[in-house]
């Protein structure tokens, strides 16, 4: 069960992600949630909302801000470590390779703070994968363009048909470990160079 | 045989220089190490990714190996500096605006020499006096991490020229590649940060170089080549491989003749992606000092070789007694022991040997430019 009283801060420069997250946590009955992009006055922003929990990308260069402030400021109401229990190395590993940092005020139980992680571990994963997705499809449809032009080119200079074409491409991507688009782009490239 | 893979995060600053030379020039292929770089956008990234072992090592602040091997910041895990990656390169810059105030400020000194740290740190510490005067905010400077070469100079620097670290100035953190532009909009007021940041600052107009890391202290190691202590245990041989194609790599990289292609290779957008003339007249040691000044040669800017590729215990141990100094972390006891446990050198040394270098005796650390000697705690704070 997660606890509705825990406040949580996150900081992500990444518009929809923050949005993800924010509303994961919601759904799951965390109503405290915080969402800072702007990094000016980050410090004057995390000592305003005085958060139990913040999250951050790790894609955000702040980072290291963010360790300073913990570190010197003595208006950060407590110290705040990086999870709650170091010794839990399957959580920081977790963390770390779906991309978000975690910094937990000291003192608060384990247990109080593990599924909310888990859950924005989650969250972090599942927007990776629809990221993931979202380019193989814009790079399919613009492989899908190059290969259209470069059969074009191939049939006209030798003269086959599309198939033809086509098995040609196919098989220069295979022996040559590229993918279509590459070699498409590549006999484009070439065409212009020789003025078709 | 294939070639064993190492995976290792860089920041982009010209000290990785040891590391690309090592994965892109062939050296660690000879060692048999299959080196893969990966640039990172934060610090605390790299020192999370070498512990949970997406990293086998990286380029790191020499004092965060001590921080953590401590347990000072985050995690406490034990670290080893396995080698150093140079010595130098940091650069203390301010705005052009401070930088006015330095040089017309009643007693400031006038700023000659230029570089000078105690003439520039008494400018400074005139035209602080004169913002307080204003009524003015006390300025702000930047470094790139608390636990860092880059904050222990910018401490030491102001508390020996009568400058309170925690009073008359606003320390701050701030990545490398966002110093120039916080300094052009009047965010930060000066900065201590590694080449070639501060060359990029003066060739954007924004900044003043008023010392350097070599006017403070006789090279200390800057960044290191960082491992987690029990990876390296366990892998003996391929940690020694990789030290031993750093070194080789070090070498290289001192070769005045190499530093056109060094700079050529590390201006690519994979690496430091700042241009390669900024990079090459780094390299060389020369250094614009202020906005459309003629280059400076700066004696012992930036090495990357010998003495300078072998950590030693004394200058964690300073680090520790440093951090201690400033409260970054709590005395205990062994933690000196464990700090220079982390600049043990022992991989180091033995991969200089079997490359036939001569080990520089232990020879006495010179002193600091206030006359402090080098392992010698200065009395409590400014």
């Amino acid at each position: 069960m997660t606890d509705p009283s825990l406040r949580i801060l996150i900081v992500d420069q990444n518009v929809m992600r923050a949005s993800v997250l924010e509303a994961g946590l919601r759904e799951a009955g965390l109503n405290d949630v915080i969402v800072v992009r702007d990094m000016q006055n980050l410090l004057r922003r995390i000592v305003d909302a005085d958060p139990d929990v913040i999250f951050i990308d790790l894609e955000n260069p702040n980072r290291d801000v963010l360790e300073q402030m913990f570190l010197v400021s003595r208006s950060v109401r407590r110290p705040v470590a990086m999870f709650v229990d170091s010794a839990d190395a399957a959580s920081i590993a977790a963390a770390v390779e779906s991309g978000v940092g975690a910094y937990v005020v000291d003192g608060l139980r384990k247990e109080r703070v593990k599924s909310v992680l888990d859950l924005c571990i989650s969250r972090f994963n599942a927007f990776s994968k629809l990221q993931d997705e979202l380019d193989r499809t814009k790079q399919a449809l613009e492989d899908r363009k190059l290969v259209d032009r470069a059969k074009g080119i191939i049939m006209k200079q030798r003269h086959i048909d599309e198939a033809q074409a086509y098995e040609l491409l196919r098989k220069s991507a295979m022996e040559n470990n590229l993918r279509l688009g590459e070699v498409a782009q590549s006999v484009i490239t070439a065409a212009r160079l020789f003025g078709k | 045989m294939s070639a064993q893979r190492i995976v290792a995060g860089f920041m982009p600053l010209l000290d990785c220089a040891v590391l690309v030379a090592a994965a892109e020039c062939g050296f660690a292929a000879q060692e048999g190490i299959d080196l893969r770089l990966l640039r990172e956008t934060s610090w605390a990234n790299i020192r999370d990714r070498l512990i949970v072992g997406q990293f086998q090592a990286a380029h790191l602040l020499g004092p965060m190996t001590v921080a953590a091997t401590l347990g000072a910041g985050q995690l406490r895990v034990p670290m080893l500096a396995a080698a150093a990656l140079g010595q130098g390169g940091n650069a203390i810059s301010v705005s052009v605006a401070l930088y006015a105030e330095m040089n017309t400020v009643a007693g400031g000194g006038g700023g000659e020499p230029a570089l000078d740290p105690v003439v520039q740190g008494a400018a400074l510490r005139h035209a602080i006096a004169e913002r307080r005067r204003r009524g003015a905010a006390p300025p702000v400077f930047a470094a790139v991490y608390p636990f860092s070469c880059h904050m222990i100079e910018l401490r030491y620097w102001f508390a020996a020229c009568g400058i309170d670290p925690d009073q008359d100035v606003q320390l701050v953190v701030l990545p490398p590649p966002l110093v120039v532009d916080a300094l052009r909009s009047g965010q930060i007021d000066g900065f201590c940060v590694g080449a070639p940041w501060s060359a990029v600052a003066v060739a954007a107009g924004a900044g003043c170089v008023v010392t350097t890391a070599s006017h403070l202290w006789r090279q200390p190691s800057e960044k290191v080549l960082g491992m987690r202590r029990d990876w390296a245990e366990a892998q003996p041989e391929n940690a020694l491989a990789l030290v031993r194609a750093v070194l080789r790599a070090s070498e290289w990289c001192d070769e005045a003749g190499n530093h056109r292609e060094l700079a050529a290779l590390l201006a690519g957008p994979r690496y430091v992606g700042v241009p390669a003339e900024l990079l090459y007249e780094n390299l060389s040691g020369r250094m614009h000092l202020v906005p459309g000044a003629q280059a400076t040669m700066v004696p012992d800017f930036l090495g990357f070789s010998r003495a300078a590729a072998l950590p030693r215990a004394a200058h964690a141990v300073w680090y520790y007694r440093q951090m201690l100094r400033w409260r970054q972390c709590a005395a205990a006891d062994g933690a000196e022991a464990a700090a220079a446990a982390c600049f043990d050198g022992v991989l180091a040394r033995q991969a200089a040997i079997t490359l036939g270098w001569d080990i520089p005796a232990t020879s006495r650390e010179e002193c600091l430019f206030d006359g402090q000697p080098f392992d010698a705690m200065p009395q409590t704070g400014a």
